[in-house]
């Protein structure tokens, strides 16, 4: 391995996952970054579909209370292995992404918003209602710890070291994805349906296999949570969190699987820290998306990014679009 | 069918293969029949009909609102006419949607440059080679070994396509800080790398200088000697004169005149549209 190497992101990730699980042992911390790492899961998956396909999503909420609820309710109420519950939630959230986005993707920019917007309400409403289920407002309690290789993953640092590499792999997995024929006809898609269309990319299947593949991400996210607190209740999934998400992704950067990391760093961590702010979290995250649009359209990184690369280019002339 | 028919006429004859390279060469590859199309009471194409022959540059003229981009937008698929048919290759191909057209082999530019402006150049050709690569969302996420050449070949056949319009040397830059001249050469390098065999192009010439003209009509001849055929929608009439074979003249939505440069420059309704227009330059 020569030295360069070592600078690799994934590398870098690995070495700080291992550094963290060493030397951190106070479980607060380690749940908030547990935390981090099941948010940066819901937000690279919801930036596959905002960032780079350019498809608004108003509702991943839903998804991650579905994922959340059908682990949730298939081990604490039935006694089903956890690790099927969550195959069982990935299935649920697959299929229901996919009848959601038959219709709903057909339509453009705020109408598609309107619909995951609507779509996010519907489930909410359900999962607040369907109380001998979901066990309503007061929520499901009982949910079991996750356990692999006989361990029983119940201290933060054992889900710590679940969380952690399996983001590292979806991370990865999502890298590949954006930089293969796939990944580059969803950019394309996003910058120019029509041209995208005029060299044979089938936009209307890829926004649905996108749609679907991101509410893959959400519904493992759920089920982690699920595991993780051993407790669920309907309001952590309802509108609230779904704009949440949207901050994250656009404060991290748009079409960034770094800058999901870090918009859901940020964002898990800013309101503990602010916690006397609490009554004026939505205020708060409302400027924070004003201020980052107006000025980081592209988000943190990608905007800085930008402002690198196109000064870089501006000098030979070229005109900027 | 009709090829197969006349084919066999000459098999078995002297000059077969002579014969055979006349008849491909005059083949419709692309075939307008009756093709009607009206926006509201605007009549903008009205039973339009002609053939485009295999590997050769057929042009379409017509003052603004002529219905050239409309009939461009028909045939690879964006609107479908009210009437008519077009026919590729011997299948009829309106009403399909857009990316079935183009996975036919029919590519395109836009009269407006539409690049992916935040993606590299190399990228934006990359696309180009979509319908001839089949990595799909999960053998790309999972980065499975035959991707691996497959995105090779990709990028090569990209960086070819790059070095064939001139712009190999600005491959790792985004698309949107080229100058307008270079953005419309990286849409054709970006058609090119589809294969096609057929290329349309929307006013290739607009917003060039007098230098970078003369290096598309080369470009355009070259393709063509490449064995590509060619329809030009142009406003530019030095470049149309030059490189086109057969021309088509579109007003207000009809056909009024095709032929040659030669003929069509001198059909009198032809001038009469485009009276008060600079016609031999």
């Amino acid at each position: 391995m020569n030295p360069r190497q070592f600078l690799n992101p994934w590398v870098l990730f690995g070495a700080a996952v291992l550094l963290t699980a060493a030397a951190l042992h106070n479980d607060y911390y380690l749940t908030l970054i547990n935390f981090i790492g099941i948010h940066t899961l819901l937000v690279v998956g919801l930036n596959l579909l905002m960032g780079y396909a350019g498809q608004i999503s108003l509702g991943h909420a839903a998804f991650f209370g579905l994922g959340a609820y059908t682990s949730g309710i298939l081990t604490a109420t039935y006694g089903v292995d956890p690790w099927l519950a969550m195959l069982a939630g990935m299935l649920v959230c697959g299929l229901t992404a996919f009848l959601i986005g038959v219709p709903a993707l057909k339509l453009r920019g705020y109408y598609l918003a309107m619909a995951t917007l609507g779509f996010g309400i519907i489930l909410y409403i359900v999962f607040n209602e369907a109380e001998s289920w979901t066990g309503g407002p007061s929520g499901l309690t009982g949910i079991p710890d996750l356990s692999l290789f006989g361990f029983k993953l119940d201290t933060p640092k054992r889900l710590f070291l679940l969380i952690w590499p399996v983001l590292g792999g979806i991370m990865a997995l999502s890298a590949n994805l954006v930089d293969s024929r796939t990944g580059r006809a969803l950019r394309a898609l996003h910058e120019g349906e029509a041209a995208a269309q005029s060299l044979g990319v089938n936009t209307s299947r890829l926004k649905l296999m996108i749609f679907v593949w991101s509410a893959l991400y959400a519904s493992l996210a759920g089920s982690l949570y699920a595991h993780t607190l051993n407790f669920i209740a309907a309001a952590s999934f309802g509108f609230m969190f779904s704009i949440k998400l949207v901050t994250m992704v656009v404060l991290g950067g748009m079409a960034s699987i770094w800058g999901s990391f870090l918009g859901a760093a940020v964002l898990t961590v800013l309101p503990e820290m602010l916690t006397m702010f609490h009554d004026y979290e939505v205020i708060i995250f409302g400027v924070i998306l004003m201020v980052v649009m107006i000025f980081l359209p592209r988000g943190l990184v990608r905007g800085i990014m930008d402002l690198w690369e196109f000064r870089r280019y501006k000098k030979e002339g070229g005109i900027i679009g | 069918m009709a090829f197969h028919a006349k084919a066999e006429k000459y098999l078995g004859e002297p000059l077969c293969l002579g014969a055979l390279v006349v008849i491909l060469f005059t083949m419709p590859i692309l075939e307008l029949q009756d093709i009607s199309l009206a926006f509201g009471g605007l009549q903008a194409l009205d039973k339009v009909s002609f053939a485009v022959g295999a590997g050769t540059v057929q042009a379409v003229i017509g003052p603004n609102g002529a219905g050239k981009t409309t009939l461009f937008n028909l045939i690879t698929g964006f609107l479908s006419p009210q009437a008519g048919k077009v026919v590729f290759q011997d299948q009829e191909i309106q009403g399909r949607p857009p990316h079935q057209v183009a996975q036919m082999g029919i590519a395109r530019t836009f009269q407006l440059v539409q690049l992916f402006d935040h993606m590299t150049v190399l990228e934006n050709v990359m696309v180009g080679r979509h319908r001839l690569s089949r990595a799909g969302l999960l053998a790309g996420a999972l980065r499975l070994p035959w991707t691996r050449g497959e995105e090779k070949s990709i990028k090569e056949r990209a960086l070819e396509e790059l070095a064939f319009v001139g712009l190999g040397d600005r491959a790792q830059q985004p698309a949107a800080t080229l100058p307008l001249g270079l953005k419309r050469l990286l849409e054709i390098a970006r058609a090119l790398a589809a294969e096609p065999t057929l290329l349309l192009l929307d006013e290739p010439a607009s917003g060039l200088d007098a230098v970078e003209t003369e290096r598309l009509q080369e470009m355009i001849l070259a393709l063509r000697d490449r064995g590509l055929t060619i329809l030009l929608v142009e406003h530019d009439m030095g470049l149309t004169m030059e490189v086109a074979d057969q021309i088509a003249v579109l007003n207000y939505g009809q056909l009024i005149a095709t032929g040659t440069p030669r003929e069509v420059q001198r059909n009198e309704e032809v001038i009469a549209a485009y009276l008060g227009t600079d016609w031999q330059t």
